[in-house]
């Protein structure tokens, strides 16, 4: 008898906690739409219509929701990268040059090499350029905040304006320009394309490793001795130090991994929806992401559901553009305004608590 | 190619693209003497420069869109101190939560107020100055004369700047806050109070460097218009080892590095590569002085009252 009540308390308290870890950011998403709304409201938009038609444009329709879960492929993938990063405590912000640089690579390797199967083509290009996204985030920025303490919020922005003229100088009229005028490189062999799993929508088989990765992410951090080394430095650099770490490697290794995946969710648009490098191929995804990792708080499997969020207020807000003319962007103020709440988190706090006082005062006051 | 160099055009520019990152970099150097570190430079100015913009228009008249560039950065400026302040909050990822609401917030209104076809042509511009005797100064006049009203305001305001922080009380106490705010607690003074007023001073130099960028050099807004500048302004300030005039110093540096990267292109260098000069330099000028710059100690620490 003690023992079964012992479990209920103890499941009642495992309920509490998963209760609050979701009341943060389930309380900001709120606030940021009522805000947004607000915003529309002063800008002479329905709010309410603009939330209708997002809504059906997300997911009102088999096209439109298979459409919305292709929008989250790229978020998943650079979202699980920036979490990894954060889990050893560092800001990845450059996500969208290592998904730049993720996209050049596997249009490069999906163009240039040819003739194998694709069983070994994907794979193939896929990993080349998780390299290359690994190295960009990895050697400047890693070795940098490594060993000169160089801060990588600045660093790791830098390398991402770098990767955007270097996308530039590539396609206009540089090395991996196709022949003719548009900025654009080959399109990729056959072998190397990720198939199209709805006829007429953009969800591909890259939507597999989406789901894949984030799982094998959540065993490294939580289950291996790395993951607990890059929680370690994440939660503090004397401990680390003091237990024999080495923080330096540690910081490399974060930023080289959050950086390989970003540059896999650049590969994967690639293969997935483009084929083929394009110049305007920058879509903001990597700034997401880190809107992912953050509402996500840094679990991978977190990163997946959040992801869809946004993938719904960036597919919906698309939609929202074509149809009301009320343009996209407010799907940005709003990815915003969500990771201010979720920074102040001690407002919602305070206002949970009062809430709670003030309702435990009425009910003395009533008994 | 040596004649790049002896022209004076080169020099000119290199003040004018120079200025901009110098404002964003003293706001950063007030934010951050008092242990504010604060990313949202980007943001501010990026905001600024949108209602700089939209004040000239409304109003025609620059003046009224510089008074409206520096009111809506102190807005926004407000709402990050509010959170990183008052709220104690991580202050890197309440920056980076302003500079996407400020992208989102500045595109957003740039598409609904004027459409699909950006600001309008006919915007007025911020005069551009011309100094008496200098002008007729060979070389040296061509330089300095004919800047935008800002880069003189930048030079008087860095002057007074570094007279404020480290010449006055105020600025002392500012200074101190960064460095130890529990000593300056003890001492019976209001650190949140001092916080606020280092972080607001700051955003008055960001948002006239968002407001040149767009009234100040040109007479438009175009998305993300700020392209970054607020993150090498803050390489600049560190660069400047959290000082006004070395703050200003290293801006120039960025400044030379855009300049150079504009005359570049006549002699057939790749646009696209030498526009990466800047991005470039300000990750080796973090590599390189990394090691020796000596940031305020509670510099990024929220300060909680303890109760």
């Amino acid at each position: 008898m003690v023992m079964v009540l012992l479990l209920e308390e103890e499941d009642f308290m495992m309920f509490k906690y998963k209760f609050k870890t979701l009341l943060v950011p389930i309380s900001s998403i709120i606030i940021a739409l009522i805000i947004g709304g607000f915003l529309m409201l002063f800008t002479g938009n329905n709010p309410i219509e603009v939330y209708k038609v997002m809504i059906f444009g997300a997911v009102g329709s088999i096209p439109n929701l298979a459409n919305t879960l292709a929008n989250a492929i790229p978020l998943i993938l650079s979202g699980v990268g920036v979490a990894i990063a954060f889990n050893s405590g560092l800001f990845n912000i450059g996500a969208e040059g290592q998904y730049m640089i993720g996209a050049l690579v596997g249009a490069w390797a999906g163009y240039s090499i040819q003739g194998l199967p694709w069983v070994i083509h994907i794979p193939l290009v896929l990993l080349l350029s998780m390299i290359a996204g690994g190295l960009w985030g990895g050697i400047v920025p890693g070795l940098a905040k490594a060993f000169t303490g160089a801060h990588e919020v600045i660093t790791t922005m830098m390398m991402s304006y770098i990767a955007i003229f270097l996308t530039h100088f590539l396609l206009r009229g540089g090395p991996m320009q196709a022949s003719g005028y548009v900025p654009q490189s080959p399109k990729i062999e056959s072998s190397s394309i990720l198939p199209i799993l709805l006829e007429k929508t953009q969800l591909s088989a890259g939507i597999f490793i989406a789901i894949i990765v984030p799982i094998i992410c959540y065993f490294f951090i939580y289950k291996t001795k790395w993951g607990l080394n890059m929680r370690i430095v994440g939660k503090s650099i004397e401990t680390a130090e003091y237990i024999g770490i080495s923080v330096p490697k540690t910081i490399v290794a974060s930023l080289g991994l959050s950086g390989a995946f970003a540059g896999l969710a650049g590969a994967v648009q690639v293969l997935g929806i483009q084929h083929r490098m394009v110049d305007s191929f920058s879509s903001g995804y990597g700034y997401t992401a880190i809107v992912v990792a953050m509402l996500a708080r840094n679990n991978p499997i977190g990163v997946i559901f959040a992801a869809l969020i946004f993938a719904i207020l960036n597919t919906g807000s698309q939609f929202v553009q074509i149809n009301l003319g009320v343009s996209a962007q407010i799907a940005d103020i709003i990815s915003g305004i969500i990771i201010f709440f979720i920074a102040v988190e001690k407002i919602i706090k305070i206002v949970y608590k009062y809430y709670n006082r003030s309702q435990t005062e009425n009910r003395g006051v009533i008994s | 190619m040596i004649e790049i160099f002896t022209n004076p055009q080169l020099w000119a520019s290199t003040l004018t693209l120079g200025t901009p990152i110098a404002l964003g970099a003293l706001g950063g150097t007030f934010s951050e003497k008092t242990g504010v570190i604060n990313i949202a430079i980007e943001g501010t100015m990026l905001t600024s420069g949108f209602f700089a913009v939209l004040f000239t228009n409304y109003f025609s008249n620059p003046w009224l869109g510089l008074l409206g560039a520096i009111i809506s950065g102190l807005i926004i400026t407000l709402i990050f101190a509010w959170g990183s302040i008052t709220l104690a909050a991580d202050q890197i990822v309440l920056g980076m939560s302003i500079n996407i609401i400020a992208l989102g917030l500045t595109t957003y209104l740039l598409n609904d107020i004027y459409g699909y076809i950006g600001t309008p042509i006919h915007t007025k511009q911020l005069p551009y100055v011309s100094l008496p005797y200098i002008k007729n100064i060979p070389f040296i006049g061509e330089i300095l004369n004919g800047q935008s009203t800002i880069f003189y305001l930048g030079v008087i305001f860095v002057l007074l700047s570094h007279w404020f922080l480290f010449h006055t009380n105020l600025g002392l106490r500012l200074r101190s806050v960064g460095e130890n705010p529990e000593a300056v607690a003890t001492a019976g003074l209001n650190v949140f109070k001092l916080r606020y007023i280092g972080v607001t001073i700051g955003s008055v130099f960001s948002a006239m460097g968002g407001a040149f960028l767009s009234i100040g050099i040109s007479n438009s807004f175009a998305v993300n218009l700020t392209n970054g500048r607020g993150y090498i302004a803050l390489a600049a300030m560190i660069f400047g080892n959290w000082t006004p005039l070395g703050a200003y110093g290293a801006a120039m540096l960025f400044g030379f590095a855009s300049a150079l990267s504009m005359f570049l292109q006549n002699y057939g260098v790749s646009q696209d590569l030498v526009q990466m000069l800047p991005y470039i330099l300000t990750i080796l000028v973090l590599v390189g002085f990394g090691v020796s710059s000596k940031p305020p100690a509670a510099d990024g620490e929220p300060y909680e009252k303890l109760d």
